[in-house]
């Protein structure tokens, strides 16, 4: 099934005709994908800070941001400009190369695992065979940032907060591992790719949440928690820890924060609806209505036709769950923290154990339906 | 392609200046905290020489596992026991200097004769298999090699006993190294309700 644009392909072609050597372009071609996507995550936050605001006042009756832009959509940008031309404060008993290099660890393991995040075919940056576990490595990089930074900030609740971010995403990361375990046995791969064509059968009745149901809730839960989004934004906990491991920051430096939770929102989101939703997947697979339409799938028009239709379908898809995620945090309390950890370890990582056992048992009972 | 191996030569050196410096670093630093964050540094530039030999999923594992879990740990015992004390000054330091520095060298000397006497160059380029290494790492660990692993395992859960043991001491009446009666006051009871026995 091997379809699709192929702009790498295109593009070098394009620029040979202009009497470049292959490599050369193969250079030139490189940036682009990363600067594309480092854009859309970008933009990403912005429109989620946007609706943060405006879900947040409707959920309390306000109005919310309205000046700026209409109904205010320029306002997440002049958050950025504000926290861009603030101060840039380093506390005088602070340490600084660790307070510096804080918000950096946190912010780069996020942004890398951007890498193989699929909008389409083959419209991501690279489809490394590791995939999926790139990415649970890749976050488990940043309780370091975390503790980097409570510590080097010298203060009593940055280091609370900074311990508590660490154990937090460090007791979520297994179960949140063993649900993607399970999903990685049914797909016989670890590749992003892999798991999105595995789902791709019958539109939405192929997709993953029917048959790892279970396993769809424990990952949207870890999700919530290694984000820290409310139900167990613990680390920052502002009547208890003042703000946590960002107590002490302002300006840029907080921005990196900020902006890093906030695609690692996005980003959570995105692999749910990967994992679970069928990624670019139409809810009707997209060869059916071409066969309906009696067009041949192999069409220069068709194909850029499936491949917006995927990447809106993905985008969609991912902010319906953010839109999830900011109810949640705008309607429920928060849990304490002895509960997060019994919630954790007594519950989570019991519950996707078992979800593991079943899954690989209804694997070897029915191959066809479980991937065999 | 030159291009290609100029790229892999520079990373190659700064993976390795890295490593080196980060690892003099570990050991030579005073502040302990310093030690540990370089320790992850260093870390991640092995995880980066597996990436530049083709070793994508061991390059994950390393991050996963040293850096995610032992220098996560390593941090947090430091900083759960963050206290600033003046530590005594060791007399015969001077000996105890010049005992670690032999075994240190030692221990090079051997790895160095390894590294000569053995010999490195792949037979055939067949033997690299870039992306299927995953498939072949899990099939070796369920075959040949499915001893060590499973034996690895059993080591984890006796250290994991171990740790639930000391951590929860109201399963013993008596303190393990001193021998005396436990004081059990100190023991966080979560199940209580707080607010019913106040007295």
């Amino acid at each position: 099934m091997e379809y699709g644009l192929d702009l790498e392909y295109s593009f070098n072609e394009f620029l040979k005709g202009f009497g470049l050597s292959s490599e050369i372009a193969h250079i030139i071609w490189l940036p682009l994908p990363m600067l594309l996507v480092l854009v859309a995550a970008v933009v990403g936050v912005l429109v989620t800070v946007w609706l943060e605001r405006k879900i947040s006042a409707a959920a309390q009756q306000r109005i919310g941001p309205e000046y700026a832009g209409a109904l205010g959509v320029l306002q997440p940008i002049a958050d950025g400009l504000k926290l861009l031309v603030k101060e840039d404060i380093i506390p005088a008993k602070a340490d600084g190369i660790l307070f510096t290099a804080g918000p950096i660890l946190v912010l780069v393991p996020v942004i890398l695992s951007w890498l193989i995040v699929p909008f389409g075919q083959n419209l991501l940056i690279s489809n490394v065979g590791i995939g999926i576990f790139l990415w649970i490595a890749l976050s488990s990089i940043q309780p370091i940032g975390l503790l980097m930074s409570g510590y080097a900030s010298n203060n009593k609740y940055s280091l609370l907060g900074g311990l508590r971010a660490a154990a937090q995403s460090i007791s979520y990361e297994i179960p949140l591992a063993l649900s993607v375990l399970a999903i990685v046995l049914m797909t016989n791969s670890l590749s992003t790719i892999d798991i999105v064509n595995q789902q791709s059968g019958a539109g939405i009745l192929s997709w993953n949440i029917w048959r790892q149901p279970v396993g769809f809730i424990v990952f949207w839960i870890c999700a919530l928690a290694e984000c820290e989004r409310l139900p167990f934004d613990l680390p920052e906990a502002e009547e208890e820890l003042v703000a946590g491991y960002q107590t002490e920051y302002a300006g840029m430096k907080f921005a990196l924060f900020y902006l890093g939770s906030y695609i690692n929102l996005i980003l959570s989101a995105l692999l749910v609806s990967i994992l679970y939703l069928g990624g670019w997947g139409f809810p009707i697979p997209v060869e059916l209505i071409a066969k309906f339409l009696n067009v041949p799938i192999n069409a220069p028009f068709i194909q850029v036709f499936t491949a917006s239709i995927g990447i809106v379908m993905t985008v969609l898809k991912a902010y319906l769950l953010v839109f999830i995620a900011i109810l949640l945090r705008w309607t429920t309390p928060r849990v304490r923290i002895d509960q997060l950890l019994d919630l954790g370890w007594k519950f989570l990582l019991p519950i996707s154990l078992a979800n593991l056992l079943i899954t690989a048992g209804l694997k070897l009972a029915f191959p066809k339906f479980f991937g065999g | 392609m030159s291009i290609a191996i100029t790229t892999q030569f520079i990373c190659f050196t700064i993976l390795s200046l890295v490593i080196l410096i980060g690892a003099l670093g570990v050991v030579l630093l005073e502040s302990i905290v310093y030690s540990a964050f370089l320790l992850g540094g260093v870390f991640m530039s092995v995880a980066g020489l597996y990436l530049l030999l083709n070793a994508s999923f061991v390059a994950a594992a390393q991050v996963l596992v040293y850096v995610g879990a032992v220098n996560v740990l390593i941090i947090f015992a430091i900083m759960l026991v963050n206290k600033k004390e003046d530590l005594k000054p060791i007399n015969d330091i001077k000996s105890r200097r010049i005992i670690s520095t032999s075994i240190c060298l030692t221990l090079l000397s051997l790895l160095i004769r390894v590294d000569l006497t053995n010999v490195w160059s792949l037979t055939s380029p067949q033997n690299s298999i870039g992306e299927e290494s995953t498939i072949r790492i899990g099939e070796h660990l369920f075959s040949d090699y499915l001893l060590p692993f499973e034996v690895a395992s059993v080591l984890l859960l006796m250290a994991m006993i171990g740790a639930i043991v000391l951590a929860r001491r109201d399963v013993m009446s008596k303190d393990i190294s001193t021998g005396l009666p436990v004081d059990q006051e100190l023991i966080e009871k979560s199940s209580e309700p707080l607010l019913t026995n106040k007295n």
